[in-house]
């Protein structure tokens, strides 16, 4: 594949405007899926989840989960959208193995909200005002396989296997408006705006919001057109963009890449186009053909929805606060820096922080342990942070161990290690490690002497008040107690048993 | 009079009253298949063990006394594109040949809850698409009445069968008519019950805002008793009317109908009508006045527009609905020559599995979704459903039912009308404004055309949910028919010659 | 309007995935521009204060509960298709080896 030639990023920001626009399905952690009665759940045996309906059987029909209806609206409702008097399910007919009916039930010119609006903060601070244009329903597709090629890639498989469990998972998808005027905060303005639907799924309690996991997707459209000129420029959208780092880098890097076509004089090409996150780049996807014809009409075998103004204000009425707000209110309550708090957000740590402070942790320490410890074992392991096997009540239960003097940080850690390889509860681990701080003074007063008879040089220059001495016996005595010792208990014992002697 | 002849009402009795069992009834249906239909191809698959059993089964319930509904044990077809499980499912096509579906439609559920044995299914024009049954993959079914005349479509096969004495009963769809054409053509009776008044689970669709499943019949009380067992919500089908019609059993009961308004809908007569067929017609309307009704003339002018919006929506809406038949989950796969991609196995499994009026109609429906074209012609047609519900709803302020023929002519020659489509489907003027506006209609057979001897069916249309008007209007309307004849209308059929 | 040439008989059977033969292009042109003739006349019926009744019964608000229901075994699934492996339906490649 030929590489791009991209231009540089600052340059291309003189020269050009950015507007993006913003494509996020969000999957609904519902029982069932959106048109029939199959469990929706991830990972049991192929085509074992699966019905007439999902399977698109001659003489099936659907039936709408009232649950994902409900769902939908309060995702519509927390994006400040206005809920529709009457919504109507759609066919989108296209052809693909994936696609059990050859149409995807979705919705066209009658989504059940539209109009909406959310405030996103990006990491220098600024605020922008993202315009949305409509959140609709809509069902999953099956899950393809493909064998025989490299990589299990669709370029040059043999053939392919489909599996339906997926197909007919509700899913929502929520569509901004172009969003102009990001300038070279564009990319970060993406992920950050993907980070609060994130959040704001996830607290509605609507999806497990994991990104790694297509709870959430995002497609990321991208144009750029000369300063001063009027006239959008043409427009690519990137898919299989799975984290929000990635919907960063595709979006600067399709800036970049489009900055450097125009400034040749080459036109953009209206295309789809996927995002390689091991090469950093986009690559162009398959030419369009009759893709875009998809004779959308209104399904007949479904009625319309008509959510009762009751309904929908009783929806309203259990709505979570909304990100900003939310977040505004915790670091106050946890006396974080701006900094500090911008670093927890960033990170996509607030959660797991909020519910290990919940658990009894303080503020800083679970700010320490998960922007710190865990985050570094993550990223060794090359794993997200949420997929770590520690939960929030655990990393409270280290940081209260730690707290009442327990355990100290290097010991602590390897309780954490204890806990992350399944060995149980922090307790759990203490006892069966042997690795609570030795608080016994006997034992280490027996440990002191040892060193102390074994250098009795050290021993003298302490007694002559050269306290930095005591750092080697420190040391040894850390050594010998094999770091289960609290370093600042053997410095007082030390000190006051060379000059006892 | 053979046990064949007798109506399903009749037989209910004698099975009650076990002057009768349900094996020799049902055997005595077998053996009669076995005799006919080699020569008429009413039936695609006879399902002798299955039938039996079923009927064994009843009548070893009953010989212990537990209580069994109306129909049970009255051995029944079923149109073969309803699903059925373990018995091979067609819809008339060579795509779905072999196709054994795993689920049973709701209709077939509530037939085998009735305990009603399933002597088979019976052929269509493929996915319902015409009106003579040639269009089916298996071979046309023939007309009892005219060997060499067809018994109307879709639903040849059911009714076929029913005027043959094949079955008591069966069950149709009815699209644009499938149900009450062929039951004009063949001298029974067949009703399109109100939209969602029966479920569609598991009927193969056609065109899904205008299919309808009903009764299959010889006479007016039967199809009251089959619709009745067949009606009700349906959770599995969203369009299904929540609230109960009532019991057409009891509507079919009605021995009058003084001060009944009948109204004349004056686009469906004159000189598109065979005379014959206007004959037979206006004798009927004659008997009903004698017997107290009023007959008033009601206009529907947008009933023009209405063979035009049909043939638009349906091939629209099958277009989509039959964009499943692509070789990857069930039914035909054909492997094209070479190293072939999964779209070309699709495009030329489509091409072999589907006969020619099903791809002439896939892609009119194509056309009329795709994009430019949506509002002039998709668009258009579905605003021409409201001017016809307009006009319906304006004409049954002046009548309780509306009436005309059923068709323009009476059963036409096998190929007569194969060369042109368009001839095909004006058949269906008079039947298709029940499925756009979705209200109810019935065909009953009112005498035979002088010109041919063949059957003539007149039409009965009542508002949306007022399927009970239909049997009460009909019921009359046959019992007269038969005292003038002294006999029912399939005593005229001239005797079957098959071997 | 257009009119219903061989080479729009070919876009739509190829949006429709049925691979018509030459002789079906020039058979379905013929047929489908009577037909479309003919059903052109709707347009001209409506205007643009009418609105379109997709629903022949007016309903609304039709919803079943958030209940798993049995599901179909794999088996039974996999029943009715011409090729499966591993628990899936098998298809050809789906791009073309380029």
């Amino acid at each position: 594949m030929a590489k791009d030639q991209l231009m540089d990023y600052q340059k291309a920001l003189e020269a050009y405007e950015v507007v993006i626009g913003l494509e996020v399905h969000v999957e609904l952690n519902t029982n069932t899926k959106m048109f029939c009665g199959c469990a929706n759940v991830f990972g049991d045996e192929p085509n074992t989840n699966v019905c007439p309906n999902c399977l698109g059987f001659p003489g099936a029909m659907p039936a709408v989960n009232g649950k994902a209806i409900e769902n939908s609206i309060k995702i519509g409702l927390a994006l400040d959208c206005e809920i529709a008097a009457t919504g109507r399910f759609a066919r989108k007919n296209y052809f693909y193995p994936d696609l059990a009916k050859n149409f995807q039930t979705s919705q066209y010119d009658e989504p059940i909200a539209f109009e909406g609006t959310i405030d996103i903060e990006v990491p220098s601070g600024k605020v922008f005002t993202v315009a949305i244009e409509r959140a609709h329903m809509e069902e999953d597709a099956g899950k393809l396989t493909h064998v025989g090629g490299s990589t299990g890639r669709i370029q040059g498989a043999e053939f392919s296997l489909v599996d339906f469990n997926r197909a007919g998972v509700p899913l929502v998808e929520i569509v901004t408006k172009p969003i102009y005027g990001a300038g070279d905060e564009a990319p970060e303005l993406a992920a950050a705006y993907v980070r609060s639907i994130r959040e704001i799924v996830k607290n509605l309690g609507v999806s497990d919001a994991r990104m790694e996991r297509g709870n959430v997707r995002c497609d990321a459209n991208v144009s750029i057109r000369p300063k001063g000129q009027e006239k959008l420029g043409t427009r690519t959208e990137t898919k299989n963009v799975n984290s929000l780092r990635s919907i960063e880098r595709a979006v600067k890097y399709e800036i970049q890449r489009q900055a450097h076509l125009l400034s040749q004089g080459t036109a953009i090409i209206q295309e789809t186009r996927h995002w390689h996150e091991d090469r950093g780049a986009t690559s162009s996807g398959r030419p369009k053909s009759d893709a875009d014809d998809y004779r959308y009409f209104p399904e007949p075998d479904l009625v319309p929805i008509q959510p009762s103004k009751e309904w929908i204000e009783q929806l309203r009425a259990t709505l979570p606060e909304k990100p900003a707000i939310r977040r505004k209110r915790l670091q106050e309550l946890w006396g974080f820096s701006d900094l500090e708090f911008r670093d927890v957000v960033n990170s996509d740590l607030l959660d797991e922080i909020d519910d290990t402070v919940k658990a009894g942790a303080k503020p800083q320490a679970a700010r320490k342990w998960w922007t710190g410890e865990l985050a570094r074992i993550a990223n060794s392991e090359d794993k997200d942070i949420a997929e770590l096997a520690i939960t929030p009540t655990q990393v409270a239960q280290i940081a209260a161990l730690v707290e009442g003097g327990k355990l100290t940080d290097r010991l602590a850690r390897e309780v954490l290690t204890g806990v992350l390889a399944g060995e149980g509860n922090p307790e759990e681990i203490i006892a069966k490690r042997g690795l609570e701080v030795v608080s016994d003074d006997g034992a280490l007063l027996a440990a002191i002497d040892k060193v102390l008879s074994e250098q009795p040089d050290v021993l003298e220059k302490i007694r002559e008040g050269k306290l930095q001495a005591a750092g080697a016996v420190i040391g040894a005595v850390m050594k010998a107690m094999d770091g289960s010792a609290d370093a600042a208990r053997v410095r007082e014992l030390v000190i006051q048993r060379a000059t006892e002697k | 009079m053979s046990v064949l002849n007798k109506s399903a009402h009749e037989l209910a009795s004698m099975l009650a009253s076990k002057e009768i069992s349900s094996v020799e009834l049902t055997k005595a249906q077998l053996d009669n298949i076995d005799n006919l239909n080699p020569k008429l191809n009413s039936y695609l698959i006879v399902t002798h063990e299955l039938a039996l059993a079923q009927a064994r089964e009843v009548d070893e319930l009953r010989a212990k006394g537990e209580k069994l509904s109306a129909l049970a044990g009255v051995p029944i077809a079923v149109k073969d594109n309803l699903t059925t499980i373990g018995i091979e499912t067609t819809a008339g096509s060579k795509i779905l040949k072999g196709w054994v579906p795993p689920y049973n439609a709701t209709v077939v559920e509530k037939v085998l809850a009735h305990r009603m044995p399933i002597l088979g299914k019976t052929n269509l024009d493929e996915f319902a698409m015409g009106s003579s049954t040639e269009n089916s993959a298996y071979g046309p079914s023939l007309n009892p009445w005219d060997l060499a005349r067809t018994p109307g479509g879709s639903g040849g096969g059911s009714s076929s069968a029913v005027a043959s004495m094949q079955a008591p009963l069966a069950l149709g769809s009815d699209t644009g008519g499938s149900i009450r054409f062929p039951a004009a053509v063949t001298g029974t009776v067949g009703v399109k019950p109100t939209y969602g008044a029966v479920s569609r689970y598991g009927l193969i669709a056609l065109g899904s805002s205008l299919d309808q499943v009903g009764p299959v019949t010889r006479n007016v009380m039967d199809a009251a008793m089959l619709q009745d067992a067949i009606a009700g919500h349906d959770q599995m089908d969203a369009t299904s009317l929540p609230e109960s019609l009532g019991s057409m059993t009891e509507a079919a009961k009605n021995d009058s109908v003084k001060g009944l308004k009948i109204g004349i809908i004056k686009e469906l007569t004159g000189e598109g009508f065979q005379s014959g067929v206007s004959e037979r017609f206006q004798e009927a309307l004659d008997l009903l006045v004698a017997a107290g009704a009023e007959i008033v003339e009601v206009s529907c002018p947008s009933f023009q527009y209405a063979i035009a919006a049909y043939y638009l929506i349906q091939p629209a809406e099958a277009s989509s609905n039959l964009a499943r038949f692509d070789s990857v989950r069930f039914g035909l796969r054909v492997m094209p020559e070479g190293a072939a991609t999964v779209e070309k196995v699709m495009a030329a499994t489509r091409e072999e599995g589907f006969g020619a009026e099903v791809k002439r109609r896939i892609i009119l429906g194509t056309y009329a979704l795709s994009s430019g074209y949506y509002d002039a012609y998709y668009g258009s047609a579905q605003k021409v459903r409201t001017l016809i519900q307009a006009d319906l709803a304006k004409a049954f302020e002046k009548a309780d039912v509306l009436v005309s023929p059923t068709a323009p002519t009476t059963a036409f020659l096998l190929g007569e009308k194969q060369e042109d489509p368009l001839a095909m489907y004006l058949n269906d003027i008079a039947t298709i404004p029940a499925n756009l506006a979705g209200i109810p209609g019935m065909s009953l057979p009112v005498g035979l055309a002088s010109e041919d001897n063949l059957p003539v069916g007149a039409q009965f249309l009542a508002p949306a949910r007022q399927d009970a008007r239909l049997y009460k209007v009909g019921a009359v309307l046959e019992k007269f028919l038969e005292n003038k004849w002294s006999k029912s209308m399939l005593d005229f059929a001239p005797e079957l010659k098959v071997n | 309007m257009s009119e219903i040439t061989p080479e729009l008989v070919r876009h739509l059977a190829g949006l429709a995935r049925i691979e018509v033969s030459e002789a079906e292009v020039a058979q379905f042109a013929s047929q489908l521009a009577l037909i479309v003739e003919s059903v052109a006349t709707v347009k001209a019926a409506v205007s643009d204060e009418i609105v379109a009744t997709s629903h022949p019964i007016p309903m609304a608000n039709v919803f079943r509960e958030d209940v798993v229901k049995p599901s179909l075994t794999q088996a039974q699934a996999l029943s009715g298709a011409a090729d499966s492996e591993s628990g899936r339906f098998k298809v050809s490649a789906i791009l073309d080896e380029d």
